[in-house]
C-alpha cells in the first residue's frame, strides 16, 4: 500500500500558479526527497500534505485515506521546519510533550514516550532549558525530538538543515539517514541542496517552477536526468551540456563543434544509442565531469566504450581529492576531473579519456531526454 | 541621506566636491540640531518644575509661594485628611477596574481582529479611533449617555421598558464604575493595537507547529501566542496604570469628583488644593505623593525591560 500519494495537486497564489499538477507516490519506509531551486513550491506542496495549506484542485492521500479535507492534527503526521519553531515560552521538555498533551495522552506514557525520545536523540541534559539557551544544532535536534516522539504514518521535514554550518550539516544528514533505517517510517524531506538529496533518498522528485522534472531513485536521476533542467541541477560541478550533431553509419556519433578544425568525434555505445530518426541532427550531448578523465583511465570497463581525445587546458582547480580541469572540446567549455596527482599544463594539450557509455542526450527543443 | 550612500557608492569622502561636502556634514548635524534644543527644553521645564513643586511642598505658602521651611507637616495633613484618603481608596477600584477591564477588553478585540477578518483596517481605525478623542470630549460624551434623565435609562424606558434602571453616574456607590466604563471605552482600541502588533509577530510556523501537534484555536493562543507576548502584556498594563493614576479630565468632565466624593481622585485633590483652595503648599505635598505612586509603577518596570534586554543579549 502506498504510504503517500500526491495527485494532481494544483495551487495558486493570487495571479502565481506556483504547483501546475503535482503526481508523486511514496510506498511505505521511503525516503522521498522534493528537491529543487528556492521558490519552486516544494513547502507549498509539503504544506499541502501537511493539510496547512488546501490544494485548488487534487488530493492528497495517506495510508490510504483520502485527506484532502482533513485538518492537519488528524493526519497523523509530524513536521520539522526550516525555522524549527520551537515554542519559546516552554522547556525543551514542554516543547516535545506539547503535541502528546493536546491528543490527552496519559501523563505516565508521555513521560516513557519522552525518556525514550530524549536518549534517542541524546538530549536528556537539555530537557529543562528554554529554546532561547540551546545551540543551533541542539535547537535542531530538540525540533526532531518534538516530531520522533509521536509514532506518526509520515514524517514531513522542511529544510532542517539549512539553518546548520556546513559541518553539522553533514553530521545530521548521516544521523537522519541512521535514524530513518532504524525506526523504518515514511519521510519527505525538502532540500534545495542536491547533495543532501543525492545522499538520503530512495527516490528523488526534482521541481521546478512548479512541476515534478522527475521522480526517480537516486542513481537514475543522476546517471539519465530526464531534461536538461535536472542535468545541470544535480551535481556539483555539474552534468557538462554542449551542441552536437550526430551522425554515424551502423554505430552512431557525436559530432562536437562539427566543421572546425579541432571538432571532437565521440562514437556512442551501440546499445542504448538514439532512435533511428535522429542520424544527422542536432542534439545536446550531456556528460558528466567525472566521465572525462585522465588518458588512459578505463571507468571499469572493457575496450571499446571509451575513447580517447586531446584537447586545449583553460584552466586547472585541485581540491586535494581531484583535478578539475576546464578544458575546451570542439570550442565548447567543457568540465572534466583527473586524478589528484595529475596536472595538465594550462594552456597547452592535454590527452583525456571519455567514458561514452555515460553520455546522455537530449532534444535542444523541447529539452527532453533522447537516450 | 547623502553621507549613507556616498559612503555605499564607495565614494571616498576626499574626491567629494565641496558642495557634497557641506550638505554631508549639514546632513549628519541636522539630527543632532533637531533633537537635542527640544529635549534639553523639556528636561529643564520638567525638572526644575519637580523641583521646585518638590520645594514648595516643604514650605507654608498658601495663595502665593513663601519660602520658609515647615518639614513634613503638609504630607501630614495631606495624608490625614477625608478627602486624600477617599481619593486614593478610589483610585485602588478605578485603577484596577480600568486595567483590567481595559486589558480584557484589548485582547478580546485583538484576537477577534486576528481572525483575518474581512475590512480589517476599518476595524482597528474605529476601535483605535476613541483614543485620538480628548478625555475631556469622552467625559462629556459617556455623562450624556450616563444621564438617566436623557441617557441610556431614558432610552431603554422609552422602548417600553418602564422598569429600566442605570443610574450608576448619580450612585454614591457605583459612579466610580462609569469612570472605568468611559476610560475603557477610550483606551482599549489602544490596547488592542498593540496586543494586535504583538499576535501578529508571532512566527507563522509557531501557529503551524501547534496545529499538526494538534491543538486547537483556544488552546494555540491560551499556550502558544499569549505566552509569547508576554512582555506586551506587562507594558500595557503599565501604561494603562500610569494612565489611571494620571486620570484627571476625564474625571472632571464625567463627575467632577461627585456625587459627593464618590468619584474624588488623587489628582482632583491636587487641582482643589492648589486652584480651589488656595493652600499651594499642601497642594504640592499631594503632587508629589502622585509623582512617587508613579514611580512605584514605572521604576520595577525600567528595571525590568533592562534585566530583559540583558538577558536577550546574553542568549542572542
Ligand atoms: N502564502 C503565500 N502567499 C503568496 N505567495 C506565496 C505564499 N507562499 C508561497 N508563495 C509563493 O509561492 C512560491 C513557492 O514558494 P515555496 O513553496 O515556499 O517555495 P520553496 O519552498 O520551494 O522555496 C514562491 O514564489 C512564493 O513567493
Ligand atoms: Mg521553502
Amino acid at each position: 500500500m502506498s504510504a503517500l500519494v500526491i495527485r494532481g495537486v494544483r495551487k495558486r497564489f493570487g495571479a502565481q500558479e506556483v504547483l501546475k499538477g503535482i503526481d508523486i507516490a511514496a510506498e511505505s519506509g521511503e525516503f522521498i526527497v522534493l528537491v529543487g531551486p528556492s521558490g519552486c513550491g516544494k513547502s507549498t506542496l509539503l504544506n499541502i500534505v501537511a493539510g496547512l495549506e488546501q490544494p485548488d484542485a487534487g488530493d492528497v492521500e495517506i495510508a490510504g485515506r483520502v485527506v484532502t479535507r482533513v485538518p492537519p492534527k488528524d493526519r497523523d503526521i509530524a513536521m520539522v521546519f526550516q525555522s524549527y519553531a520551537l515554542y519559546p515560552t516552554m522547556t525543551v521538555r514542554q516543547n516535545i510533550t506539547f503535541g502528546m498533551e493536546c491528543r490527552g495522552v496519559p501523563k505516565r506514557q508521555q513521560a516513557e514516550a519522552l525518556a525514550r525520545t530524549a536518549r534517542l536523540l541524546q538530549i536528556e541534559a537539555l530537557l529543562e532549558r528554554k529554546p532561547a539557551q540551546l545551540s543551533g544544532g541542539q535547537r535542531q535536534r530538540v525540533a526532531m525530538g518534538r516530531a520522533l516522539v509521536r509514532d506518526p504514518l509520515l514524517f514531513l521535514f522542511d529544510e532542517p538543515l539549512s539553518n546548520l554550518d556546513a559541518k553539522l550539516r553533514v553530521e545530521m544528514r548521516m544521523e537522519i539517514k541512521q535514524l530513518h533505517r532504524r525506526i523504518g517510517a515514511t519521510m519527505v524531506y525538502v532540500t534545495h541542496d542536491q547533495i543532501e538529496a543525492m545522499t538520503m533518498a530512495t527516490r528523488i522528485a526534482v521541481m521546478h517552477q512548479g512541476a515534478v522534472q522527475q521522480f526517480a531513485d537516486p542513481d537514475t536521476v543522476y546517471n539519465r536526468p530526464a531534461n536538461l533542467f535536472v542535468a545541470r541541477f544535480m551535481g556539483a560541478p555539474p552534468m557538462n551540456t554542449v551542441a552536437a550533431r550526430l551522425v554515424g553509419g551502423e554505430r552512431p556519433v557525436a559530432v562536437i563543434g562539427a566543421g572546425r578544425p579541432d571538432e571532437i568525434r565521440l562514437t556512442l555505445p551501440a546499445e542504448g544509442g538514439p532512435p533511428p530518426g535522429w542520424r544527422n541532427r542536432e542534439v545536446v550531448l550531456g556528460i558528466r565531469p567525472e566521465a572525462i578523465a585522465e588518458a588512459g583511465r578505463r571507468f571499469g570497463a572493457e575496450e571499446g566504450s571509451f575513447s580517447t581525445l586531446e584537447a586545449p587546458v583553460e584552466m586547472t582547480e585541485p581540491t586535494g581529492a581531484e583535478t578539475i580541469v576546464m578544458m575546451r572540446l570542439g570550442g565548447e567549455p567543457v568540465l572534466g576531473r583527473v586524478a589528484p596527482d595529475v596536472r595538465p599544463v594550462v594552456g597547452g594539450a592535454a590527452r583525456f579519456a571519455v567514458d561514452t557509455r555515460r553520455i546522455c542526450l537530449f532534444d535542444p527543443a523541447t529539452e527532453q531526454l533522447i537516450a | 541621506m547623502p553621507a549613507g550612500t556616498a559612503a555605499v557608492a564607495g565614494v571616498p569622502p576626499l574626491a567629494r566636491p565641496a558642495p557634497a561636502r557641506w550638505r554631508g556634514w549639514l546632513g549628519r548635524l541636522a539630527p543632532h540640531l533637531v533633537l537635542w534644543p527640544p529635549l534639553l527644553v523639556s528636561v529643564l521645564h520638567v525638572v526644575s518644575f519637580t523641583a521646585y513643586t518638590t520645594w514648595i511642598s516643604f514650605t507654608p505658602s498658601t495663595l502665593l509661594p513663601e519660602y520658609d521651611w515647615v518639614g513634613v507637616q503638609n504630607y501630614v495633613s495631606v495624608l490625614n485628611s477625608r478627602n486624600w484618603k477617599i481619593a486614593y481608596s478610589n483610585l485602588v477600584i478605578y485603577g484596577c477596574g480600568f486595567v483590567l477591564l481595559t486589558t480584557a477588553l484589548g485582547l478580546l478585540l485583538a484576537v477577534l481582529i486576528d481572525q483575518r477578518i474581512r475590512a480589517e483596517n476599518l476595524f482597528r481605525t474605529i476601535f483605535l479611533y476613541p483614543m485620538a478623542v480628548s478625555f475631556v470630549v469622552t467625559g462629556t460624551v459617556w455623562a450624556w449617555l450616563l444621564n438617566p434623565g436623557i441617557g441610556i435609562q431614558h432610552l431603554v424606558r422609552g422602548f417600553g421598558w418602564a422598569g429600566f434602571r442605570f443610574d450608576w453616574l448619580v450612585d454614591r456607590e457605583m459612579a466610580i464604575y462609569t469612570i472605568v466604563i468611559a476610560g475603557a471605552w477610550q483606551a482599549s482600541g489602544f490596547a488592542m493595537a498593540l496586543f494586535l502588533a504583538g499576535i501578529r509577530s508571532v512566527d507563522a510556523d509557531l501557529y503551524r507547529a501547534a496545529q499538526i501537534d494538534g491543538a486547537g484555536p483556544w488552546r494555540i493562543y491560551r499556550r502558544v501566542v499569549l505566552p509569547c507576548i508576554g512582555p506586551i502584556f506587562i507594558a500595557v498594563l503599565v501604561i494603562l496604570l500610569q494612565f489611571a493614576i494620571k486620570t484627571f479630565d476625564l474625571v472632571r468632565a464625567l463627575t467632577g469628583g461627585g456625587p459627593g466624593l464618590a468619584t474624588q481622585l488623587p489628582t482632583l485633590v491636587v487641582y482643589d488644593l492648589m486652584f480651589q483652595r488656595g493652600l499651594l503648599g499642601r497642594g504640592a505635598a499631594a503632587a508629589v505623593m502622585l509623582l512617587l505612586s508613579l514611580l512605584v509603577v514605572l521604576l520595577p518596570y525600567f528595571a525590568y525591560a533592562r534585566w530583559r534586554k540583558r538577558r536577550e543579549a546574553r542568549h542572542g
